[in-house]
């Protein structure tokens, strides 16, 4: 018979043993000599994955299952071997941000942002409790069954015993207690607690120890050996079983599953990355913890098999729990004190978890929880406080206190209704929740702060509804009508069977569920999501860590004024003054100062204070914090542009590099369109030119001919010379005519021309034109006959320009009717708003083809009156200008051989010429 | 033996000067109007020289330098060509169809005499 006090002031013992280490470890710390810079020590630590859910649930899995217990160190196991690369990459992340805990890591990578830092914070609670809950529940159950060796009684349901006579409460409590004195004695800026470390190494030894004591006792103790055991083993088909992976899908399934969990978990079990990341002394430890880690996860699991088997072989008709195995055995055998030594190893792994887990999440609730409330709230005027150093540590003395009582509380409800192993992994699948955030934070630029936190939200729901409420259905807090029947009787709402899958076991299919939705989500946000200057800068920081803490301690997106006279204020109202003062001078002396008040108030030490400050309260309260005595100044355009530069934006980047180059290609084919165009301009204008050259070189060249002629030969006959002066004469006029109208026309087209514009009447006009041809048609006899409605009213132009019109239009009907026999007709009429003349010949007419072309400049329609067409070319391109300048149109119409109409619009007065006018 | 000169240009008063000034050397002078007229004088009767405008009516004086060119029986006449339009492309173009001579408008009455007696051997 043990007697309770016995057992209780053993483990009272064995508690101030930790105890003392850990006040060893604090004071060789403070005095610069660290007991836990040595990789051994770190890699033991690390050891604390392992809690009562190894020391005795192992054995209870081995003993239903089989090999199955064997993924949950598989996992970590292999994870050991990718540490080097994502976990150097955490610590090394989280030392130059002065991370935290989970929490502060995953709200300081998208933009320290506070609903990030709270949820995380919210989910690892509600993950973390269960698995608190079974610490508590297997300690209280080994202490019940230690309390009555040597009899082997199993302990009552828990809801069962009165409150004041559970074991469990006063374990939680003592625990509580522990843990306070352990985690908040004092608030470090680096959040860091060596004095725990050495206490948790030591643990890990002493589980170790007290389970290879049980394994070496069972397997030659009580067996004589392993082969003696399995042999055993081959004689009861029951046992047989076990020795093999059942070959079914579902059971390959949950072995991927729970080797994939438990990879997780090991990096994001907050007390995992509690010793892992922050408490990491050296991130060179991490080479030697890859294999030594995964070698003590080997030694602990050796015996595992010889107990179970060992315990089926002893109590075979099933009254005793297999969780209890190892604490059993040696009390079935008589070894008091191998039980009593079983009993600490045990509470040993239940304190080492319960302390580091409660550490952390207290850490999270206090600064990513409570202090960003709190500091909001105005009317607690905590902004003006001036030493809040004491109410951190209530804080956290509360949050521990709390969480203990959470788990507690569980513990009393669902405890009964799990199996060890099976509250473990709830918890595992919590936490598995953060892969996503992080994994994808430290490798992926593009994850933004939406996408993380609607992966968490999303998968965390999906965990919720698959795991967590039929685990307290289970337990009877709910009714068990949805688990059967889903939601609202959806059967494929069933949360064990979602949208009708199954074959899975309840784990594998929650996984299955909640990745898929934290992922999805996370991706698909993220790449919808624009991330902001905070995020991009953070997100830099962390992808490109080991580019960035190479130089300096990181890179810092921030610019600002502030003084070191705020500054260190705010400090000591965290850290409290003394700490805050040997700190900033700490960091004046690196910097080659004499006293901290000589510090240059940069960014740099913004950064500096702003760190200093987040080991206190986290990085999204710090960034606050800091905010409220500096001036933070928006990032101007060349900070923005270094972020850019610093590649973190390249994806973005790169899309709007392919639109740009889009609209470049556009541009470019628009601008060769152009090109093209401007190409046939000067073709045009080069034609153009060369045709004018050959129009003034044509009359020049009679002129000059002639002038030769007349100068080298005085002998010419009177007669001859007379006919050769009157060509010169005639050329002459015909260049001076030519070269007016080039000048006329360009002029016209350069928009440079003068307008006298006034109501003309175009009676007159016509009237005056036929007076001043009237000589061409008297000389080749040809008729002129006028058709001129009585009534036209004016129209808005230049009546010279009228006039060349008309000229040029009668001229040319003369030009190309036969003599005598031609007929030329005037009309004048007012149609639809417009006057229209027409100019009517019964001559030659014009080809199809000369049509189009007569408007063009220097195009003549060869005659056959004479020769070579008299004129420039020019007469009707300038007339259909003068025409198309007071809003009108001039046209021709014609047969071969039947004459041709030349015919002209002009809008009536006050329709169209003003507008015309108005733009000229 | 008198030299015959087939003039081929459409500006009249350009056709009577040249005429003139044939004439006054003591050749004797064919006109054509277009280049198809020139085509048709030549078939009628070879000249021993053509004075060839290259904006022509009907056929442009490049073409028909070129037919002429094209005949063998031609070989012998000379052909030199009269244009307003004094680009160098131009001049290479009708010197690579076989002109013999290229002169720009308007031309100094002296060179084109003194142009039309070389070729014609008679300097």
């Amino acid at each position: 018979m043990l007697q309770g006090w016995v057992i209780a002031s053993v483990s009272f013992a064995y508690l101030g043993v930790l105890f003392a280490i850990a006040y060893y470890g604090d004071k060789r710390a403070d005095a610069g000599r660290s007991l836990i810079d040595n990789p051994t020590i770190y890699a033991l630590s690390l050891a604390v994955y392992c809690t009562t859910w190894t020391f005795y649930g192992s054995v209870g899995r081995a003993a239903s299952t089989g090999i199955g217990f064997l993924p949950i160190y598989l996992g970590p196991t292999l994870m050991a071997g990718l540490w080097w690369f994502v976990m150097l990459k955490i610590i090394r992340i989280s030392k130059a941000n002065r991370i935290t805990s989970i929490a502060d890591f995953v709200s300081s990578r998208y933009g320290k942002s506070q609903l990030l830092g709270g949820l995380v914070t919210v989910i690892a609670v509600i993950g973390i409790i269960p698995y608190i809950s079974l610490q508590l529940k297997a300690v209280s159950n080994s202490f019940t069954i230690l309390l009555h060796y040597p009899d082997i009684v199993m302990p009552a349901k828990a809801a069962a015993q009165p409150l004041l006579q559970d074991s469990a409460l006063y374990i939680a409590m003592i625990l509580a207690a522990f843990t306070i004195l352990f985690g908040t004695r004092h608030l470090d800026a680096t959040e860091r607690h060596e004095g725990m470390v050495a206490a948790i190494a030591f643990e890990s030894v002493v589980k170790l120890l007290a389970f290879l004591a049980v394994g070496i006792f069972v397997t030659y103790g009580i067996f004589s050996g392993f082969g003696d055991i399995f042999s055993r083993v081959e004689s009861v088909p029951k046992l047989k079983s076990l020795m093999t992976v059942a070959d079914t899908g579902a059971s390959y399934g949950s072995w991927w599953s729970l080797t994939f969990l438990s990879m997780l978990s090991i990096m994001f079990l907050p007390r995992q990355f509690q010793i892992a990341v922050v408490e990491n002394v050296n991130e060179r430890h991490l080479a030697r913890a890859t294999w030594l880690f995964p070698l003590y996860l080997l030694i602990i699991n050796i015996f595992v098999l010889p107990i179970a088997v060992g315990g089926l072989l002893h109590f075979p008709d099933g009254n005793v729990d297999a969780d209890t195995f190892v604490l059993t055995l040696p009390m079935v055998e008589r070894q008091e004190v191998l039980a009593l030594f079983v009993f600490i190893g045990g509470l040993s792994a239940a304190t080492g978890m319960v302390i580091v887990e409660t550490i952390a999440l207290s850490t999270m609730v206090c600064n990513d929880l409570v202090m960003p409330v709190l500091l909001r709230w105005k009317s607690l005027r905590l902004q003006e406080q001036q030493d809040l150093s004491g109410l951190l540590l209530s804080i956290r003395r509360w949050a521990i206190a709390l969480i203990l009582l959470l788990g507690y509380v569980y513990f009393r409800a669902a405890g009964e209704a799990y199996a060890l192993v099976g509250i473990g992994l709830i918890s595992f699948a919590a936490v598995a929740q953060f892969a996503p955030a992080i994994i994808g934070g430290i490798y992926w630029k593009n994850g933004t702060r939406q996408g993380a936190v609607a992966g968490l939200l999303a998968g965390f729901a999906v965990w919720v509804y698959t795991l967590l409420l039929p685990s307290f259905a289970k337990s009877g807090w709910l009714s068990l009508d949805f688990i059967k029947e889903g939601l609202f009787g959806m059967a494929l709402l069933r949360p064990q069977q979602l949208f009708g899958l199954t074959g899975l076991d309840e784990i594998s299919h929650s996984l299955f569920w909640s990745m898929l939705a934290n992922i999805g989500c996370y991706v698909v946000i993220s790449l919808r999501v624009q991330p902001s200057v905070a995020e991009t800068g953070q997100g830099t920081l962390f992808v490109d860590v080991f580019k960035r803490t190479a130089g300096t301690e990181g890179s810092r997106f921030w610019r600002g004024s502030a003084q070191v006279q705020e500054l260190l204020p705010l400090i000591s109202r965290f850290l409290g003054p003394e700490r805050a003062r040997a700190a900033f001078l700490a960091y004046a002396r690196r910097r080659g100062l004499a006293s901290a008040d000589a510090l240059e108030a940069n960014p740099d030490l913004v950064h500096f204070a702003e760190n200093l400050l987040a080991g206190a309260i986290g990085g999204a309260s710090a960034r606050v914090m800091v905010a409220s005595v500096v001036k933070e100044e928006p990032l101007g355009i060349d900070e923005v542009m270094n972020i850019l530069d610093e590649a973190s934006q390249v994806r973005a980047y790169s899309r709007q590099i392919e639109q740009k180059s889009h609209e470049l290609e556009k541009a470019t084919s628009e601008l060769r369109a152009a090109n093209e165009r401007l190409k046939e301009l000067d073709r045009m204008k080069d034609d153009f030119m060369s045709t004018v050259t050959h129009e003034l070189r044509t009359p020049l060249t009679s002129i000059r001919a002639f002038s030769e002629i007349l100068r080298d030969d005085p002998k010419i006959d009177l007669l001859e010379r007379k006919k050769f002066l009157a060509i010169i004469v005639r050329e002459a006029e015909r260049l001076t005519r030519l070269i007016n109208q080039v000048l006329d026309l360009a002029k016209i087209e350069s928009g440079n021309a003068e307008w006298h514009t006034a109501d003309i009447d175009l009676h007159e006009v016509i009237e005056e034109s036929a007076a001043a041809t009237s000589s061409l048609f008297s000389d080749k006899r040809i008729g002129l006959h006028m058709a001129l409605s009585g009534n036209v009213p004016t129209v808005r132009a230049d009546r010279d320009r009228l006039i060349q019109v008309m000229l040029n239009l009668l001229s040319n009907a003369v030009k190309f009717c036969e003599a005598e026999r031609g007929r030329v007709r005037v009309a004048l009429s007012v149609e639809g708003g417009e006057v229209r003349v027409d100019v009517e010949d019964n001559g030659t007419g014009i080809s199809e083809a000369d049509q189009r072309t007569i408007f063009e400049k220097f195009r003549q329609v060869g005659d056959t009156m004479t020769a070579k067409p008299q004129g420039t070319g020019l007469g009707l391109p300038i007339s259909r200008q003068i025409i198309e300048h007071f809003g009108g149109r001039l046209w021709v119409s014609s047969d071969l051989g039947k004459g041709a109409t030349f015919s002209f619009t002009l809008p009536l007065n006050g329709s169209g010429a003003e507008r015309r006018e108005e733009r000229t | 033996m008198t030299k015959r000169i087939l003039i081929v240009d459409d500006e009249p008063n350009i056709v009577v000067s040249l005429e003139f000034l044939m004439k006054r050397e003591g050749y004797e002078v064919a006109v054509a109007g277009d280049g198809e007229a020139a085509l048709r004088a030549v078939e009628e009767r070879m000249p021993d020289l053509v004075l060839l405008d290259i904006m022509l009516p009907k056929k442009n004086g490049f073409e028909v330098c070129q037919t002429l060119r094209a005949n063998p029986q031609w070989q012998s006449m000379k052909i030199v060509m009269l244009t307003a339009k004094g680009r160098d492309t131009e001049v290479a173009k009708g010197t690579a169809l076989g002109a013999d001579a290229y002169m720009t408008k308007p031309f100094s009455t002296k060179d084109l005499i003194a142009q039309v007696r070389q070729l014609l051997g008679l300097s």
